[in-house]
């Protein structure tokens, strides 16, 4: 079932178009991502979806409600994490996560144990009477993590959650976002980190320019654009005209990044024998949702 | 326009936590003013003026004092303070992600204003009382007064602020608007001493009726032609209250 839907979903600003008819459903208990460059759109659409933005067209269903009749109700369901920080700067850490919880009527004590037991699901207890000057940049993002989790919402809405992050706290976060999916929080996450991604979502939606280029599994999409494989092959400036002239004789589906050269789909190793003399240097790697991400958007910007 | 809920009482919860945490920073200031504007006027032009309708200058001046802090109360409140909220805190964006609408976090605002408006009326009137300026028990309606008083400029202010593009606007708000209105509603001169065309604007400003008000609540000069000044206030009221929660949701969802 799917627990959010949208259909033909637009934002215009004056003459941009930010969101050019999106419709896509995100299905109850799945992480869904949502990648594309900056400027792709993706908070506009987050936006209308966590109802604080109104679309210029199109619906949007949660949990089967109409956004538009029922904004209230579905809010309350909603844990969002926006890309920018508004804590409430003149609230200590936990005064903000008490009063977040109010606007929710959770009651008093309920929502004093919820407040201790997400500050210390984000390493974030011995901060809990600083004020919010006194946090850095990433224990401010953890605690925007730990407010978005106060009202226990089924679907969580992400902005950009792990930027600024340390390695550990990026790796904490994203442990506990698993541990929410295995409750059966349902996921709505944006991100600009495609490792991310790939361990984090079971379905990924490239966004490029207000449109929804491609969507499906990390590994399909892997697969569908880029293969198993990416050989990268860097020659000197003037083998580069006999090696692509090679590549193209070979029929490989090829592209060139920076005087190197990106080769995609190989099917036989054969296929690439021999293809670079002892001069040029040849590297073999995993393909990655990155390879997509490069391959799809840079692909329509030259369109 | 869209109706507000009852859910506006969080927004006014957090604005009075934050206030009283940090009562100390703001609020003797905003009552030491009025209290020194009302001795120094009072006590020391009240020497050269004498008698104006029949009452020493200070206790002419002391009923529209109570108004005229109780409207630069709700005026700050709702002008810096909400647009420091909305634009540099971005409280606004993170309350309308809950349940709250735009129209619940704006309701809040205005009420809060109004309460801000309540207490200082409340103070100055407690002290204008303890110098003997109060004579008569209709004044326990002051505090009442302020707040619907409140919400009349905390609704105007929130209104200026939903056009404001940015802080300094509300430079123009204060010296164009609010403190001709401190000079011209009669606090410091019944309104009969200036020439006409200054009587005229006089009457149109949202003051006025408050100062008029008060004054007969501090004196106990009840007449049923006050029904009339206290009409113009709620209809002020409702009218500004109602056009500042829709420009406001313009401004808020983009
Ligand atoms: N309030 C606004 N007014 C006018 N234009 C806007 C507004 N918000 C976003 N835009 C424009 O809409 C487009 C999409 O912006 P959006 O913030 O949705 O991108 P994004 O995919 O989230 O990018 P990023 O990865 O940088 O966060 C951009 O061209 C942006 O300039
Ligand atoms: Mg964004």
């Amino acid at each position: 079932m799917a627990i959010i839907k949208t259909k033909n979903l637009t934002k215009k600003f004056k003459d941009l178009l930010a969101v050019d008819s999106v419709s896509l459903e995100v299905e109850d208990g799945e992480c869904f991502g949502l990648l594309g460059p900056n400027g792709a759109g993706k908070t506009s659409l987050i936006r209308m979806i966590t109802a604080v933005s109104p679309p210029t067209q199109g619906e949007i269903w949660v949990m089967g409600n109409n956004l538009k009749t029922h904004s209230q109700q579905v809010k309350a369901f909603l844990g969002v994490v926006p890309q920018l920080d508004n804590l409430d700067q003149d609230l200590t850490v936990l005064q903000n996560l008490m009063t977040f919880a109010r606007y929710f009527d959770i009651p008093k004590d309920e929502a004093h144990r919820r407040s201790m037991e997400v500050l210390s699901l984000f390493e974030l207890e011995s901060k809990r009477n600083s004020h919010l000057k006194e946090l850095s940049g990433g224990m401010k993002r953890r605690l925007l993590l730990a407010r978005g989790l106060i009202n226990l919402p089924q679907i969580m809405i992400l902005d950009e959650p792990t930027i600024g992050l340390d390695p550990q706290a990026k790796y904490l976060v994203w442990h506990k976002l698993t541990e929410l999916k295995s409750q059966g929080v349902t996921q709505l996450l944006c991100t600009q980190n495609m490792e991310e991604a790939t361990v984090l979502c079971d379905r990924v939606a490239i966004m490029h320019q207000g449109k929804i280029l491609s969507l499906d599994t990390p590994r399909r999409l892997i697969a569908k654009y880029v293969g198993n494989e990416v050989w990268e092959i860097e020659v000197n400036s003037d083998e580069r005209l006999r090696t692509v002239k090679e590549l193209e004789n070979r029929g490989l589906d090829f592209e060139e990044v920076g005087g190197k050269f990106q080769v995609f789909h190989i099917e036989d190793e054969k296929s690439v024998t021999g293809l670079v003399n002892s001069l040029g240097r040849l590297q073999r790697r995993q393909a990655t949702l990155e390879d997509v991400f490069l391959r799809l958007t840079g692909r329509s910007l030259a369109e | 326009m869209k109706p507000f809920s009852w859910r506006f009482i969080r927004v006014w919860q957090r604005n009075r936590d934050i206030f009283f945490r940090l009562w100390h920073s703001e609020a003797p200031g905003a009552v030491a003013e009025p209290i020194i504007i009302l001795l120094a006027m009072g006590l020391g032009l009240g020497a050269y003026v004498g008698m104006v309708d029949g009452q020493k200058y200070i206790e002419f001046i002391a009923p529209g004092i109570i108004a005229a802090y109780a409207m630069f109360s709700a005026s700050f409140e709702c002008t810096y303070g909400s647009f420091i909220r909305m634009e540099f805190q971005k409280t606004y964006d993170a309350i309308i992600a809950t349940p709250l609408s735009v129209e619940d976090v704006i309701a809040g605002e205005i009420f809060w204003g109004a309460t801000r408006s309540l207490m200082t009326g409340t103070v100055i009137l407690t002290i204008a009382a303890a110098f003997q300026l109060v004579s008569s028990p209709w004044a326990l309606l002051i505090p009442a007064l302020c707040f619907l008083e409140g919400i009349m400029f905390a609704s105007l202010a929130i209104l200026f602020t939903s056009f404001a593009p940015a802080i300094y606007s509300f430079n123009y708000y204060f010296t164009l608007f609010i403190t001709p209105m401190f000079f011209f509603s009669g606090v410091f001169f019944p309104l009969s001493s200036f020439t006409p065309i200054v009587q005229t604007l006089s009457w149109i400003a949202p003051l006025t009726p408050v100062v008029r008000l008060s004054r007969a609540l501090v004196n106990g000069e009840i007449q049923l032609d006050l029904l009339w000044a206290l009409a113009l206030i709620v209809a002020l009221a409702i009218l500004f209250f109602s056009i500042s929660l829709v420009t406001m949701r313009r401004r808020l969802t983009v």
